[in-house]
């Protein structure tokens, strides 16, 4: 979460403060980018001169809600914005979700960037040859990608140590990726499906039937540049592809036109997962050029011991914070927090703002975001200029804040404390030749901090 | 008043940050360890056309940082500039020497290509928004995020007549990735780290799109198509 306390704003002397629940900065590019995407977190080169700016401070190990209400930052700052993203996962709600060996791929993403809550997620690699994902997105992808890339190649990026440890020895063969639309509406991206398919001696399997497109497909192909370039990839990726693997081979599975109905159970190991039992499904227009896939009543299985479901992400509301449950945002307009969801513009929360995924839920690009943040940043210029007429009341702000947490015995993390982590993360991993070896238990992590 | 006054500032830091002003410790420390411990692991794995891409990036830094070496050393011939145009949303032109071999980003970099209205709240701030922003596609960074490697879109460029387009090389699958993502993509788009100056793009004029700023005045929000 950010928040940006902008107490002299006309003299240009506002400070920021920046709250984090983590001991850890930068959000997911440390907890979500993947470990073999090392020029991707080049930009927290950027983020660290920012947060250390003379009147920037970071707040870390503060969670909003226990650590300090939202409540009391709102009397404590001007300007609040929460920009605290989505942690948790949307749901099937089909029959069977609940079994063991069914994770959501943020879990599993969380696991292997060594994200300190997911450092003992109970993840069995050993067990079987097959996963299935559920999705077709740049998650999905990701997680694809790290299943089946050749642990050498990991073993030198910053994934953490106890991913690569298990990933070491996985047994799994197969990954499967399975999405309710097409190939026309597969909804990744070039770079990451081209780096998908460019695995060393993986083999791709498509149903060319499916690759079939329908003159709607054509017209969405045309009028979309990168659903036309990751249809072009596929369709190259089915041509060229071998068609039978070696024995123990790795395999990536693209299967279309299927959504989950309900997961089955083993016989042998029982409340562990088997398989997936999937509708076949068609694409059916639903006006405004927009196409759903609809079940057809054709049913098919398969075998699995793991699923990993990437199916999209949800924010979660924090107490004296509007929310829109259905949307799974908080309900605003231009980043200005509204009173509730009825959409009245007038009824706003005065200094409370959002952006990002909490503004409009987890979908785009990180240019999406930018734009998102500059747009809040608008609104809130706008807002402090009327404040400022209205001569408001000077607030706590940093001090305040301090002084809480202080009472409270919370025991934060600063920027510098958060660079004690990062210089031995970095000295570790040179041990190792990784780029860095990351400290993935709130103990390690606060401990350091605190050396 | 204030509020256009901010939104334009943070725009203008903005793009004067795509262009690396505000950012020469971290370029100059990426360029100096290209082999480092921390991008090892990326190059190592490069297609040949990556690899072909970074040695055209070292290579500029050689041009960047060691043109007097290089010129007295190879003879006059490296030191041979072409002469390049920057429109920028307001139609405003910034004319500049461009050494052969180097990229247009770097160029822009290289000239401080306008960085007027330099507001460093707006710029805390507009860097804080999206410092807790992040997504699984991070791709498109502003400030050319990727430092040149390839990972982002954020120096695009539009180049203005057709005729110097097609002097250009194709552009490479990867930097076809990265323009499917661009704000305000055109027919003659590309991305200014990949353009690399050459004789025959003498007189070249490249467009800043305007993506943003249309976006802070109303409201308009981009689709990456």
């Amino acid at each position: 979460m950010a928040i940006f306390q902008a107490r002299t704003w006309l003299s240009r002397k506002a400070e920021v403060d920046i709250i984090d629940r983590l001991p850890t900065p930068f959000g997911l590019v440390r907890s979500g980018v993947a470990p073999d995407h090392p020029e991707t977190k080049i930009v927290i080169n950027q983020f660290s001169r920012v947060a250390r700016h003379d009147r920037c401070s970071f707040f870390g190990n503060v969670t909003l809600g226990s650590s300090v209400s939202l409540l009391e930052l709102r009397e404590l700052y001007h300007v609040v914005v929460l920009a605290y993203g989505a942690e948790s996962d949307r749901e099937l709600g089909i029959p069977g979700e609940d079994l063991v060996g069914i994770h959501s791929a943020r879990e599993f993403v969380w696991w292997y960037n060594g994200h300190p809550d997911c450092k003992n997620l109970d993840l069995d690699l050993k067990n079987t040859d097959t996963a299935v994902i559920l999705g077709q997105g740049n998650v999905a992808l990701d997680v694809a990608r790290i299943l089946l890339r050749p642990a050498t190649e990991l073993a030198t990026t910053d994934i953490a140590s106890h991913a690569l440890a298990a990933l070491e020895e996985s047994s799994i063969r197969k990954v499967y990726l399975v999405g309710r639309r097409g190939p026309v509406q597969a909804a990744c991206t070039a770079k990451e499906l081209r780096e998908v398919l460019g695995i060393k001696d993986l083999c791709i399997h498509l149903q060319e039937a499916d690759l079939l497109k329908t003159p709607k497909d054509e017209e969405e192909i045309k009028n979309n540049r990168i659903q036309r370039r990751v249809y072009e990839l596929l369709s190259k990726a089915a041509t060229t592809g071998p068609s039978n693997p070696r024995s123990g081979q790795r395999e990536l599975h693209f299967v279309f036109f299927r959504k989950p109905d309900r997961f089955l159970e083993s016989d042998e190991r029982r409340g562990h997962v088997s398989g997936v039992h999937f509708e076949k499904t068609v694409l059916k227009d639903v006006g405004d050029g927009k196409r759903i896939a609809v079940g057809t009543g054709q049913f098919d299985d398969l075998e699995c011991g793991m699923v990993l479901k990437s199916i999209g992400y949800k924010s979660v509301p924090v107490d004296g914070l509007p929310f829109d449950h259905q949307k799974g945002v908080v309900p605003n307009i231009r980043g200005r927090v509204l009173h509730d969801t009825s959409g009245d513009p007038t009824l706003l929360e005065e200094g409370l703002y959002v952006c990002g995924w909490l503004k409009r839920g987890p979908t785009g690009i990180i240019a999406t975001n930018l734009y998102c943040a500059e747009e809040t940043v608008v609104s809130i210029s706008e807002d402090l200029n009327l404040l400022a007429s209205k001569a408001s009341l000077p607030k706590p702000g940093r001090e305040g804040l301090l002084h809480l947490l202080d009472n409270r015995k919370v025991k934060f993390v600063q920027f510098s404390a958060w660079e004690k982590i990062d210089s031995t993360e970095t000295r570790l991993g040179s041990l190792k030749n990784k780029p860095r070896d990351k400290l993935t238990t709130w103990e390690d992590l606060l401990k350091v901090a605190r050396e | 008043m204030l509020v256009s006054r901010v939104s334009r500032a943070g725009i203008l830091m903005l793009r004067g940050l795509s262009r690396g002003k505000l950012t020469p410790i971290t370029r100059a420390g990426y360029i100096q360890r290209p082999y480092g411990q921390y991008l090892q692991p990326w190059f190592e794995r490069q297609t040949e056309t990556k690899v072909f891409q970074g040695s055209i990036f070292l290579k500029h830094h050689n041009f960047s940082t060691t043109t007097t070496a290089n010129a007295s050393e190879e003879g006059s011939e490296k030191e041979e500039t072409i002469s390049v145009t920057f429109v920028d949303k307001d139609g405003e032109e910034q004319h500049i020497e461009v050494p052969i071999g180097m990229s247009m980003l770097e160029a822009a970099h290289e000239n401080d290509i306008e960085l007027e209205g330099k507001d460093s709240d707006t710029y805390l701030i507009q860097r804080f928004a999206s410092l807790h922003l992040s997504n699984f596609v991070l791709l498109g960074f502003n400030e050319r995020a990727c430092e040149g490697s390839l990972a982002c879109s954020t120096c695009h460029v539009i180049v203005m007549d057709m005729e110097y387009y097609n002097k250009l090389e194709d552009p490479a699958d990867e930097e076809n990735d990265m323009l499917d993502l661009a704000f305000g993509l055109t027919e003659t788009s590309r991305l200014g780290c990949q353009v690399i100056a050459k004789p025959e793009l003498d007189g070249i004029r490249l467009a800043i799109p305007a993506a943003t700023r249309n976006f802070a005045v109303d409201g308009y929000v981009p689709k990456p198509h």
